[in-house]
């Protein structure tokens, strides 16, 4: 089966005035059909833009300097802008993270979900707004004939999240690059949201691509993760083997620096040290300097492994428990 | 709504007395109208008939009384120049200096919103450094001399448009402008783009930074990955919250555009009511003075409220604000 997704060497750079900042570093992966791959990483390690590069939504000084990025087997970056536009918000939609900002507010909340349905159907506004509300209902807006009228300001943040994946699902469609759209929200509010995200996902075969700093979240929701850092995927397998056998000491770190995933009364233990600023990343693995584990060599850059499903770029990986 | 109304009628009824008070001495401490009105050698039994005709002889506070009993009832007072009713004399200018005005304003929003959006959508390019710098011209460069440059350039040089006074007006749908006649537009052109070029540089620079400021934001990246057209998201989705500081403003400019045309009006001879107001103050006109205070103020009232009302229609969270 071929994947929806399929990015090859994607490098995405923003050509600031200090220096060339390489936010996306020769990034590849795939992303099948009705899967959900979460995309994991500290903030600045790349992964929100690696979304937008995907939609080509890359604000200047930021360009998508090489790669290919394969969507039903068309590279999206040949695609001129016209053409680019009927893919957005039609086949390829996005949910962005913090509700509060992602609605004009001048608009209501009808105008914007119409002008969607017409921007990529002709269709009458009777239909699109038949469409628009039928959207609400699926996501679980009570009464969502009358909130059509509604602006973004008399909805919580977590209504005007459920109205973004309205939006986003209004036109079925083959791909969802959701951007860390619980983390602004309140804990059960999350949830309610995974489920539902989860829920239509599967409903309606769409695959997915969860943008997440938060192990816990992409644990319950994906089905395959990868590992961001400082702008390269450094580990990447199955939720399951990446989460309780990490490879990778990054991936480790992580999990060893969340609270709950740590026995009572024995302390945190944050991985030491900041990511690197993009602007002057070490040679080699860029990890090394914050590395238990390095040696000389890691100044030299660790190539991909493949090994039983995983990947990852490391010299010294953890070894395989069964091993 | 009814309550909004009602209340901004109470507010304003409060600023108009206040006014008033503060108008009234005011001009009381200017100078003595009689010095102006009467001759010379006029004898002293002449001089006090005339202060006394005039009512200068009663002290302030029964003047003030009088004048206010007089208001009430829709009178406000006599010119002593022309002896005529000095609300006659204001509203007899009033439509030349708002046509005036109004044409301005409109000019202003035409040449200034586009420029604005031009050059907020390509900032630092070289056709944004054209429009900052001329706007910079529009800012720095006095009124009087722009009138008087576009007086030279386009009556004397070019000899395209009168220079002077107001044309020939015409009528539509009961409604005397001279808007409607070809005279009446020539002899309006120069005023009102004098009257406007400052404007245009503020339409063109609260534009722009409005473009600048809502491009970034994430509505307007949400709405490029709804697959928008461009042109939807700039003039529909910015447009329209940048509409919120540009009625506020314009809506104050307005007001000290009607209140201040006298510049424009005295270089281009307009015969507007910048212009008597500047001959009342120098004759002491004490009535005509006041009479055109209290209706720029009643103006300025109106005008914001007219803003207050186009606010609620762009912003909704204004809207159910007011509701709650």
């Amino acid at each position: 089966m071929t994947p929806v997704l399929d990015v090859r060497n994607l490098s995405t750079q923003f050509m600031t005035r200090r220096g060339v900042l390489k936010a996306v570093d020769d990034v590849s992966f795939t992303v099948g059909q009705r899967e959900i791959v979460g995309l994991v990483g500290e903030s600045g390690s790349g992964k929100s833009i690696t979304g937008f590069s995907i939609l080509g939504l890359v604000d200047p000084p930021g360009r998508v300097v090489s790669g290919q990025i394969l969507f039903n087997g068309q590279d999206l970056l040949k695609m001129p802008p016209a053409a680019m536009r009927t893919i957005r918000g039609k086949r390829i939609a996005m949910i962005f993270q913090d509700p509060m900002m992602t609605l004009n507010p001048v608009l209501s909340v009808g105008t914007q979900m119409i002008e969607t349905v017409q921007a990529h159907d002709r269709v009458s506004h009777t239909e699109a707004r038949q469409r628009s509300r039928d959207a609400l209902g699926l996501v679980g807006i009570p009464s969502p004939e009358e909130r059509l009228d509604s602006y973004p300001h008399q909805f919580s943040g977590g209504m005007r999240q459920r109205v973004a994946i309205a939006i986003a699902l209004l036109h079925r469609p083959d791909l969802i690059i959701a951007d860390e759209p619980t983390t602004a929200l309140d804990v059960t509010i999350q949830s309610q949201i995974l489920f539902e995200i989860k829920r239509l996902a599967t409903e309606f075969g769409m695959a997915l691509i969860w943008i997440s700093h938060d192990l816990g979240v992409v644990a319950a929701l994906a089905d395959r993760v990868m590992v961001m850092y400082a702008g390269r995927i450094v580990e990447a397998g199955q939720v399951d083997g990446v989460l309780t056998e990490p490879r990778h000491p990054y991936t480790s770190g992580l999990l060893s620096a969340i609270p709950a995933a740590v026995p009572r009364g024995e302390p945190l233990r944050p991985i030491p040290g900041f990511a690197p600023s993009p602007l002057s990343r070490p040679s080699g693995c860029a990890f090394r300097d914050r590395c238990v584990r390095a040696t000389e060599i890691c100044s030299t850059e660790p190539a991909l492994e493949i090994a039983a499903g995983r990947e990852f770029r490391c010299f010294h990986p953890h070894v395989e428990r069964a091993a | 709504m009814t309550v909004f109304v009602i209340r901004r009628f109470l507010q304003s009824i409060a600023v108009l007395a206040v006014t008033a008070i503060i108008v009234f001495i005011g001009v009381y401490a200017i100078g003595d109208p009689a010095e102006m009105l009467i001759a010379p050698d006029a004898s002293a039994a002449e001089r006090a008939q005339v202060v006394a005709s005039l009512g200068l002889d009663k002290p302030l506070w029964e003047q003030f009384g009088t004048f206010i009993w007089n208001a009430l009832h829709g009178d406000l007072g006599r010119s002593f120049v022309f002896n005529r009713p000095s609300i006659t004399l204001i509203l007899e200018r009033l439509p030349a200096t708002l046509e005036l005005t109004l044409f301005g304003l409109c000019l202003a929003l035409i040449i200034g919103i586009p420029l604005g959006l031009i050059s907020g959508l390509n900032p630092n390019t070289a056709t944004d450094e054209v429009i900052m710098t001329g706007s910079i011209l529009g800012f720095s460069l006095p009124s009087f001399w722009q009138g008087m440059m576009l007086i030279m350039i386009f009556s004397v040089w070019l000899g395209w448009l009168p220079s002077t006074g107001r044309g020939q007006v015409g009528e539509l749908l009961g409604i005397h402008s001279s808007l409607f006649t070809l005279d009446g537009l020539k002899h309006l052109i120069l005023p009102a783009i004098n009257l406007s070029l400052f404007k245009v540089s503020l339409v063109i620079r609260l534009t722009r930074t409005g473009v600048r400021e809502t491009m970034p934001l994430d509505f307007v990246k949400f709405a490029r990955a709804k697959g928008l057209s461009e042109n939807r998201i700039v003039f529909v989705h910015v447009f329209k919250n940048i509409l919120i500081p540009l009625i506020t403003v314009i809506g104050l400019e307005l007001g000290s555009m009607l209140a201040f045309a006298v510049v424009t009006e005295t270089i281009f001879a307009w015969p507007g009511i910048g212009k008597l107001l500047i001959d009342s103050i120098m004759r002491l006109d004490r009535p005509v003075v006041v009479a055109y205070l209290l209706v720029i103020v009643s103006l300025f009232i109106f005008i914001n409220f007219v803003v207050d009302v186009l606010y609620s229609l762009v912003d909704p969270r204004v809207r159910i604000g007011e509701a709650s």
